[in-house]
C-alpha cells in the first residue's frame, strides 16, 4: 500500500505540465480542434500534462503570455502572432529553436517546412517561431455572379487589369452586388502587402530594421488600391470591415473578397452559391505575405519543460496532425510532407481550393514585421486607411510614415 | 483615556477594508504611474532610465495624442448633454400615468443591462454597409447611406450614438427615482396658481432635481472619458485614429506597443483632466444647488 502511494506520488512528480496559450483570429469553432489534437498528445504522452488556453485574438495572446511571463507563472510555449518576433527576442522572452533541438531527427524537423513560412521565424542567423496557424491571402469568388456576369468561372482575374474589368462588369448599378472588396479594417497592412508585393516590392528588410513605405511602387499599390473604389467604382468607398466582410461575401453583396485561407473551411460550409478560390492576382507577378501563428518556446522554462514543448510542437506540426488542422480550418498544411498524406491528397482532389494557399507560396513573402512591431504596423495602418477611407493623397501618407517608421528604428541599426 | 485610544482603533478599524483598497488599487497605481512616466522604455538589452519629463514632451509632438483628445472631447460634449437630457425626457415620461408604464420603464433600461461587448457586436452589424440593419432600412427608402464605421467624418458619431442609447436608460432610473420622491403638493399648489406645466417644469421640477442631475452629470463625464468597450468590437480606434479615445489610445500604447512609460505618462494627463473636471462640477456647480 505504501509502496504504491510512493510510486504514484513519484509518477506524479515526474509527470511535465505545459501552459501553452493561443489565439483564434477566424471563424469556426478552432479551439475545439486544437483540444482534440491536445487530448490526442497527451493519450500517447502520460508523462506530460498540457494546458492549452484559448486566449482571444494576436494580441490578447501575446498580452496573456507576457503578462503570465512578468508574473512569474509563465507559459512554457504558446501560438502568437509569427510577427511578434521582433518584440519577443528584445524582451528576451524566448529562445531559439537551433538551442532546443539535439537530435539529428529534431534537427532535420526544423528543416522540414516550407521556407516562405519559415521567413516571419527567421531573424539573427536562428529560427525562432515555428510555423502552426498559417495562411496567405487568397481570393474567394462567387462563380455564380461571374456566370450571371457573361465571365469564365473557371478563369477567375490574373492580373490587376483582367481583375479591375472583371470588377466593372460584377459591380451592379443598383448597389445590390459590388465587383471585389479588400478589408481595410483588421489587418490592413497585410492586405497592403500582397499588393506590393504583386507591384515587385516588399515592405521591410529581413533584419526588422528598415520599412519601404515611400517606395515608388509602394505607393503605386496604394493608389490601385485606392482607384479600385475611387475611379474604378468596383469597390464601395470608405474602410472595409475585416470582421464582417465573409458575410458580405456570402450574402452575395460582394462577388469577389480578398481573405485568409483560415475561412476556408467556414466558407466552404455556409455559402449557398458555387464559389471559387484563386491565388490573389499580378501587376505582372503574383504575390501574398503569409500570415498567422507561429509556436514559440519561452526562455523561462526548465530544461525538460523545453524538451517536452519541442515535443508538442512536433507532434501538432506533424505531417498528419498539419494535415488534418488544414482539412479543418483552411490553414496551409506547413510541410509538404503534410501534403503527401492519404488524406490531405484526396481532400486537394476532391475540394481543389485547398491546394491554393500552398500553391501560392511560391509567390508568397514575411508579413511586415520589424522591431517596434506594434507601432510600424499602426504607422502603415493609419496611413493606408487615411488614403483609403480620408481622402489624403498615397505619397503624402505614406512618405510621413516612412519618415515616422525611420525614426522609430533609428536605435536598432 | 484607554476608552478614547479604543475608540480611536475602532474607527480605524471600521474605515480600513475601504483605505486598503483605495490605496492598493487608486493611490498607489496613480503614484506608481507618474513615476514610471519619469522613465524610458526599457527592456533587458537596453535598460530603462530616468528621462524627467520625456514622456511629456514626446506626447506633444505625437500627433495622434492630438486627435485622440479632440475626437475624447467631441465625443464628451456629443454624449453628455444628450443622454441626460434624453434620461430627463424619458423619465418624466414614464413618471405619468401611461397605460402599459411598467413595460415602458423596462424598454428604456434594457439598453442598461446588456454588456457593452455583446451590445457592440450587435451594432457592429446593423452598421456594416449592405447588410446592415441600417443599410436594410434606410437603401429602400431612397435613402444613401454612408459607410457607418468606415468613413472618418461618421465613424466617431456612429460611436457616440450608441453611447447615448447605452446611458440615457440608466441616468432615467435616477431622474425617475428622483421624480417618485417629490412632494405631489407642489404640483396641487402649482395648479392653483394657475403655473403651465412647462413653468411648473422650469421653475419647480427641474431645480429640485439638480442634486440628481450633478450626480448624473458627474457619471456622464467620467464615462465619456472611460467607456471605450465598444471601440475594441466597433473600429479598433479607426479609420486613421477617427474613432479613438483617450484610454483606448492608453491601452494600445500599453499592450500593443508595449510602451508602458508613455502609456504612464497618458494616463497621468487624463488623470489630470479628470481631476480638474471633478474640481469644476464640485467646486462651482454645488454652490448652485439646493439640497432641500
Amino acid at each position: 500500500m505504501g509502496a504504491t502511494m510512493a510510486l504514484s506520488a513519484g509518477v506524479a512528480a515526474a509527470k511535465t505540465s505545459l501552459t501553452m496559450y493561443y489565439p483564434v483570429a477566424v471563424g469556426g469553432p478552432l479551439t475545439k480542434i486544437v483540444d482534440g489534437i491536445v487530448a490526442d498528445f497527451e493519450k500517447q504522452n502520460p508523462d506530460i500534462d498540457v494546458n492549452a488556453i484559448y486566449a482571444g485574438n494576436y494580441n490578447d495572446a501575446r498580452i496573456k503570455a507576457l503578462a503570465a511571463l512578468k508574473s512569474g507563472q509563465p507559459a512554457q510555449l504558446s501560438v502568437m502572432f509569427s510577427i511578434d518576433i521582433y518584440d519577443l527576442i528584445e524582451q528576451d522572452a524566448i529562445v531559439a529553436f537551433d538551442d532546443v533541438v539535439s537530435t539529428d531527427e529534431e534537427k532535420a524537423w526544423l528543416k522540414s517546412f516550407y521556407p516562405a513560412l519559415m521567413e516571419n521565424g527567421q531573424t539573427l542567423g536562428k529560427t525562432w517561431g515555428v510555423p502552426f496557424q498559417r495562411s496567405t491571402i487568397v481570393m474567394y469568388y462567387n462563380k455564380d455572379a461571374f456566370r450571371a456576369a457573361g465571365l469564365d468561372a473557371e478563369n477567375p482575374p490574373k492580373t490587376w487589369e483582367e481583375l479591375v474589368a472583371a470588377g466593372k462588369k460584377l459591380t451592379k448599378k443598383d448597389g445590390s452586388q459590388w465587383g471585389m472588396m479588400i478589408p481595410s479594417t483588421g489587418y490592413p497592412y497585410w492586405m497592403f502587402g500582397a499588393l506590393t508585393k504583386q507591384n515587385g516590392q516588399v515592405l521591410m528588410n529581413a533584419d526588422g530594421t528598415e520599412t519601404y513605405f515611400n517606395n515608388p511602387k509602394v505607393v503605386e499599390a496604394l493608389s490601385f488600391w485606392k482607384d479600385l473604389s475611387q475611379k474604378h467604382e468596383v469597390m464601395p468607398k470608405g474602410a472595409i470591415e475585416w470582421g464582417t466582410l465573409r458575410k458580405n461575401f456570402l450574402e452575395q453583396k460582394t462577388a469577389i473578397m480578398w481573405h485568409s485561407t483560415g475561412n476556408l473551411t467556414t466558407v466552404k460550409k455556409n455559402a449557398k452559391f458555387d464559389f471559387g478560390v484563386a491565388m490573389l492576382p499580378g501587376n505582372p507577378s503574383r504575390g501574398t505575405p503569409t500570415g498567422g501563428g507561429n509556436f514559440y518556446i519561452f526562455k523561462k522554462s526548465s530544461d525538460e519543460e523545453k524538451k517536452a514543448a519541442l515535443k508538442l510542437i512536433k507532434f501538432m506540426t506533424s505531417p498528419k496532425n498539419a494535415a488534418k488542422w488544414s482539412m479543418e480550418t483552411g490553414y496551409i498544411g506547413v510541410s509538404p510532407e503534410a501534403y503527401k498524406t492519404k488524406e490531405l491528397k484526396e481532400y486537394a482532389k476532391s475540394f481543389p481550393p485547398a491546394a491554393v494557399a500552398r500553391d501560392q507560396l511560391n509567390f508568397a513573402t514575411a508579413e511586415l514585421s520589424t522591431y517596434q512591431t506594434g507601432r510600424v504596423r499602426k504607422l502603415l495602418d493609419d496611413a493606408l486607411q487615411a488614403a483609403i477611407a480620408g481622402g489624403k493623397t498615397p505619397e503624402e501618407v505614406l512618405n510621413d510614415a516612412q519618415a515616422r517608421a525611420t525614426q522609430l528604428l533609428k536605435p536598432y541599426k | 483615556m484607554r476608552i478614547s485610544g479604543n475608540r480611536h482603533i475602532l474607527g480605524w478599524l471600521l474605515i480600513s477594508p475601504a483605505v486598503i483598497l483605495l490605496v492598493t488599487f487608486t493611490h498607489y497605481p496613480s503614484v506608481s504611474s507618474f513615476f514610471s512616466s519619469l522613465f524610458s522604455r526599457g527592456n533587458p538589452i537596453r535598460p530603462s532610465k530616468f528621462v524627467g519629463a520625456d514622456q511629456y514632451t514626446a506626447m506633444l509632438e505625437d500627433p495622434v495624442f492630438w486627435t485622440v483628445l479632440e475626437n475624447n472631447l467631441i465625443y464628451a460634449a456629443g454624449t453628455i448633454p444628450a443622454s441626460i437630457g434624453l434620461a430627463l425626457l424619458m423619465a418624466v415620461l414614464v413618471d405619468q400615468m401611461l397605460p402599459g408604464r411598467a413595460f415602458l420603464r423596462l424598454a428604456y433600461f434594457t439598453p442598461t443591462i446588456l454588456p457593452m461587448i455583446a451590445v457592440a457586436n450587435i451594432w457592429l452589424f446593423f452598421y456594416t454597409p449592405e447588410i446592415g440593419l441600417l443599410d436594410q432600412v434606410l437603401r429602400p427608402l431612397g435613402i444613401d447611406t454612408p459607410n457607418w464605421l468606415g468613413d472618418p467624418s461618421t465613424a466617431l458619431w456612429s460611436i457616440i450614438f450608441i453611447t447615448i442609447w447605452k446611458e440615457a436608460g440608466f441616468f432615467m432610473i435616477f431622474y425617475l427615482a428622483a421624480l417618485q420622491t417629490q412632494s405631489p403638493e407642489l404640483k396641487e399648489a402649482a395648479k392653483l396658481e394657475g403655473a403651465s406645466a412647462f413653468t411648473f417644469f422650469r421653475r419647480v421640477t427641474f431645480p429640485l432635481l439638480m442634486p440628481t442631475t450633478l450626480f448624473v452629470l458627474v457619471n456622464a463625464v467620467l464615462n465619456s472619458f472611460k467607456l471605450v468597450d465598444h471601440i475594441f468590437i466597433l473600429t479598433k480606434g479607426g479609420p486613421n485614429n477617427a474613432s479613438s479615445l483617450i484610454l483606448y489610445y492608453i491601452y494600445e500604447t500599453a499592450f500593443s506597443f508595449f510602451d508602458t512609460p508613455y502609456a504612464a505618462a497618458l494616463t497621468i494627463v487624463l488623470l489630470g483632466f479628470l481631476a480638474l473636471l471633478a474640481f469644476v462640477q464640485f467646486g462651482l456647480l454645488e454652490k448652485r444647488i439646493h439640497y432641500r
